[in-house]
């Protein structure tokens, strides 16, 4: 879609009234009126807003028939914002949830981090209650009586006394001439009149999607289209030698072969073709000679040794944690783990993919990407075209999970477009998906840790050695590795977490949930096996831990006292109770079955999770999962279900089934046959249960995938007494 | 290049291709019906699912020259008066996340309530074993299933 209005090139406060004229200066062509507003909020508070050349990443537009559409500058990858975030607006404005639906902006921000309900949910609010509020104004300014006698419902004011009801479509002409209220002092709804947020409304984008209607990425199919390929270095830093096109020439359907090169001076071979097929077949014909480069001797073998012989090494990092002594009641019990995980692969089912159309000056893009802004910085760069001149149409993502932060293929897409005068689709094949994938990082983690006869966790130590994935943002390499320490809310007195890196040149990014995807596996597994080394029962031994550092309920007689991490603590322990309650924790179960309980905290949420399998013959079936989530406001009780059954789904597979494994350089697994994913026949029950809350929405998108591993492992460990420690489980290499 | 007529979706479509191009890129690269997706290329994702004769046929499995004079039905066509009842299904029990597998997922459920109008949850995950979903919907994927069968039954 392409937005009706030209933003004022002066940056004025957001909201501001010269802002709201300007960009309601439309009317006259659309009918409509529109309020230009900025998605970000406390998540990214602290930095300067991504494209400081516009005042407006997002609309609202009102129309005379009462119809609103919100232009949002957010990613769809399944996630639920283009329900969740319309919902916001509609609570807040007070419209007819029926004539509202959702527009792509073309200013779309950063999607990811489990971030976007938590960035937008202020600002969707504030402008959402400008509107309201100035649709009252209007109302009360055409009757000619004071305001506070008048009420917004529905997509309608309504004059309280008299009965009169007028509708927002109506008003646009008069609400244009009003000065918008200031966001920060309008009057947000209480969590008690919410009429729309926490009901489990159908997400608007489903019915599109039962019917072939979405678009994704490689739907783009602009007037013209033609289809690329690239052949690009087997292993990671090859570099080109040579080629010979004329093979690839003659096959029928390719249009053209050539050179392409980046800015960063990577060399690859495009293949352009009137169908998709004919590309590849054009590659599969392409006499290539790659120089396989200075890491072509990587392994997975040669970095698992890196990382044992790191464990006894002194480590290359300590974070600054609590060391005191605590006096121990009864025996002490001292044990020691290595836990270890491999490099995972995104996998989303729509390979990575971006068209491109040059035509003179200017510049159109079509990608599934988590991050629109970016794209464009990105194609001006490597085009050498000023940022105005790209239009980047973000289409649903064909699945992200961060995946969609990568740009290898927009800069390859760019520069194939800038030698052809048509729109080109480049596709990369789903090996050319995985292999130049940015991988979850690998490694392990040692730990030590001693506990006494009641339960008090003395100590806890842990070396985590891993590839890190923060070299490409200029971070050091821990940065994104060990749990939240600030918030360990275990309270352990005497408390170590070390890192060492092993050094790799695959390339790592962000995988769902990142560094929580691991150490809710080794955390969570860990406790637990500390729970058995004092013999307490795991979901009994968890409690008394959360509760230990919690003031008694005698003595202090109210939970107003608590410090923030007191409270954290608190929530985590009633989602760990509710757990316990909802899946009947201590039923006995059948020989050979076994039941497995964790719980974590991330993204300001708070999930326990309980876990049952079977063992089956040299295997183990995941019958059932229950979960209890606090998130915080519950906007979409539909979709936050949706997230924790799918993420947990998604944790299974990785726990279960997934390992990227490198030999002489090259990735092993490059399609479904050799890197599997879960299937039907293994996805368990899923019951999710969600907690009341007022508190601000946390984060759900990667809540849900962090304790599969550990639950499972832990339910394991009751049936069987086998301790599941390497990532992805087996269970002939379990320890007894 | 050699021309084809196919029989797709009750329309007879004429195409040229080289004898061995895949459906799935006659639908997605000639014909512009995108609903069938490319995932894979081996048959092993399902997202490319269509109908060949009523079969659930994974389109990148089959060259253009197998699919003539078969009765090719793509998700577009699924629902010729209206909705299919799975995909109302699909809706009901609100399914789709990212929504990119749905098409082949909802081909693949189509035609195996088809054959067996009342499956047990074995029978369904063993039908819709071939479908990956990297989302992760396959346990509302059971659910909605078993509610097209009973529609189905009512």
């Amino acid at each position: 879609m392409k937005t009706n209005i030209e933003p004022p090139s002066e940056t004025p406060p957001k909201f501001s009234r010269r802002a709201f004229i300007a960009s309601s200066a439309v009317v006259a062509c659309t009918g409509a009126l529109v309020i230009g507003f900025k998605l970000y909020g406390p998540v990214h508070s602290g930095e300067a807003p991504y494209n400081a050349g516009s005042p407006f990443d997002s609309w609202i537009r009102i129309y005379p028939d009462n119809r609103v559409e919100l232009v949002l500058a957010k990613t769809e990858m399944g996630q639920g914002v283009f329900t969740a975030l319309p919902m916001v607006l509609a609570e807040e404005a007070e419209l007819d949830w029926s004539r509202v639906s959702v527009v792509q902006s073309e200013e779309c921000t950063g999607t990811g981090g489990s971030g976007s309900v938590r960035e937008s949910y202020l600002p969707l609010r504030q402008a959402g209650a400008q509107m309201r509020e100035t649709m009252i104004a209007a109302a009360a300014a055409r009757w000619g009586i004071s305001k506070e006698e008048c009420f917004a419902r529905s997509g309608n004011v309504t004059h309280r006394p008299s009965g009169r009801v007028l509708s927002y479509g109506s008003l646009i002409e008069h609400a244009r001439r009003l000065p918008l209220p200031d966001a920060k002092a309008v009057r947000l709804k209480t969590s008690s009149e919410f009429t729309v947020l926490g009901k489990p409304l159908p997400h608007l984008d489903i019915p599109d999607k039962t019917t072939g209607r979405a678009r994704f990425g490689l739907d783009a199919r602009p007037q013209g289209l033609v289809f690329a390929v690239v052949a690009q270095s087997p292993t990671v830093g090859g570099t080109l030698v040579d080629f010979d096109r004329s093979r690839a020439l003659e096959v029928p359907g390719v249009l053209d072969v050539f050179e392409i090169k980046s800015r960063d001076g990577i060399r690859q071979v495009a293949i352009v073709a009137r169908t998709t097929w004919a590309a590849i077949e054009g590659r599969d014909a392409l006499k290539i000679r790659w120089n396989p480069g200075p890491h072509a001797d990587e392994s997975s073998e040669a970095m698992t040794a890196s990382m044992k012989a790191s464990f006894d090494k002194p480590p290359e990092w300590t974070w600054p944690t609590a060391h005191a002594t605590r006096t121990p009641i009864g025996p002490v019990k001292q044990i020691e783990s290595v836990y270890e995980y491999p490099f995972l692969a995104h996998t989303p089912i729509e390979p990575m993919n971006t068209t491109v159309h040059i035509q003179r000056d200017r510049c159109d893009v079509w990608t599934p990407t988590q991050d629109g802004q970016g794209v464009r910085k990105t194609v001006a760069k490597e085009l050498g075209m000023p940022e105005s001149n790209i239009t980047v149409h973000v289409m649903f993502v064909g699945g992200g999970f961060g995946s969609r932060f990568n740009r290898a293929y927009t800069v390859q897409a760019a520069l194939i477009a800038k030698q052809m005068n048509l729109p080109v689709q480049l596709v990369w094949t789903r090996e050319d998906t995985i292999v130049n994938d940015e991988f979850r990082q690998c490694g392990g983690q040692k730990l030590r840790g001693a506990v006494d006869s009641k339960g008090n966790v003395l100590s806890w130590s842990c070396h985590i050695v891993d590839t890190s994935i923060a070299g490409p943002w200029g971070m050091p390499p821990q940065a994104w590795e060990a749990p939240d320490l600030d918030i360990f809310l275990y309270p352990i007195p005497d408390l170590h977490y070390t890192y060492s890196q092993i050094h790799s040149a695959i390339k790592r990014g962000a995988w769902r949930s990142v560094s929580e995807s691991f150490n809710g596996f080794v955390l969570e597994s860990f406790i637990d096996e500390l729970a058995h080394a004092a013999k307490i029962d795991p979901y009994l031994f968890r409690r008394r831990l959360l509760a230990s550092d919690m003031p008694s309920a005698k003595r202090s007689g109210q939970t107003g006292a608590l410090t923030p991490k007191q409270q954290q603590a608190q929530s985590l322990l009633a989602v760990l109770d509710q757990v316990a309650e909802k899946s009947d924790w201590r039923s006995p179960l059948d020989k050979g079955r076994g039941r497995g309980i964790a719980c974590w905290r991330a993204y300001t949420s708070y999930i326990a999770q309980v876990a049952e399998v079977t063992m089956t013959k040299e295997q183990f079936h995941v019958d059932r999962v229950v979960s209890v989530v606090d998130c915080g406001q519950v906007l979409n009780p539909n979709g936050v279900k949706a997230q924790i059954e799918g993420g947990c789904t998604m944790g299974l597979s990785a726990a279960l089934r997934e390992a990227i494994t490198i030999r002489n350089g090259v990735v092993q697994e490059q399609n479904f046959n050799r890197y599997q994913l879960l299937r039907m026949p293994d996805t368990p029950v899923f019951e999710t249960y969600l907690v009341d809350s007022n508190r601000d929405p946390g984060g759900i998108g990667e809540l849900g995938i962090t304790l599969a591993a550990p639950i499972v492992a832990n339910a394991v460990f009751a049936a069987t007494g086998k301790r599941l420690k390497r990532l992805p489980f087996r269970l002939d290499e379990a320890s007894l | 290049m050699p021309q084809y007529l196919l029989q797709i979706n009750n329309a007879t479509r004429k195409v040229e291709a080289q004898p061995g191009m895949p459906l799935l890129w006659i639908l997605r690269d000639l014909l512009n019906l995108t609903g069938s997706k490319y995932g894979c290329g081996i048959g092993l994702c399902g997202a490319c699912t269509v109908h060949v004769d009523g079969e659930a046929t994974r389109s990148c499995q089959v060259s253009v020259v197998a699919a003539v004079g078969k009765q090719i039905t793509t998700i577009e066509g699924l629902g010729q008066n209206g909705l299919h009842i799975v995909q109302q299904a699909w809706i009901a029990e609100q399914v789709p996340q990212c929504g990119y597998c749905q098409p082949g997922q909802i081909m693949s459920a189509a035609a195996f309530l088809a054959t067996n109008p009342k499956p047990t949850d074995a029978e369904i995950d063993d039908a819709m074993a071939g479908n990956l979903c990297r989302c992760g919907t396959y346990f509302r994927i059971r659910k909605a299933i078993h509610r097209a069968a009973q529609e189905m039954q009512s």
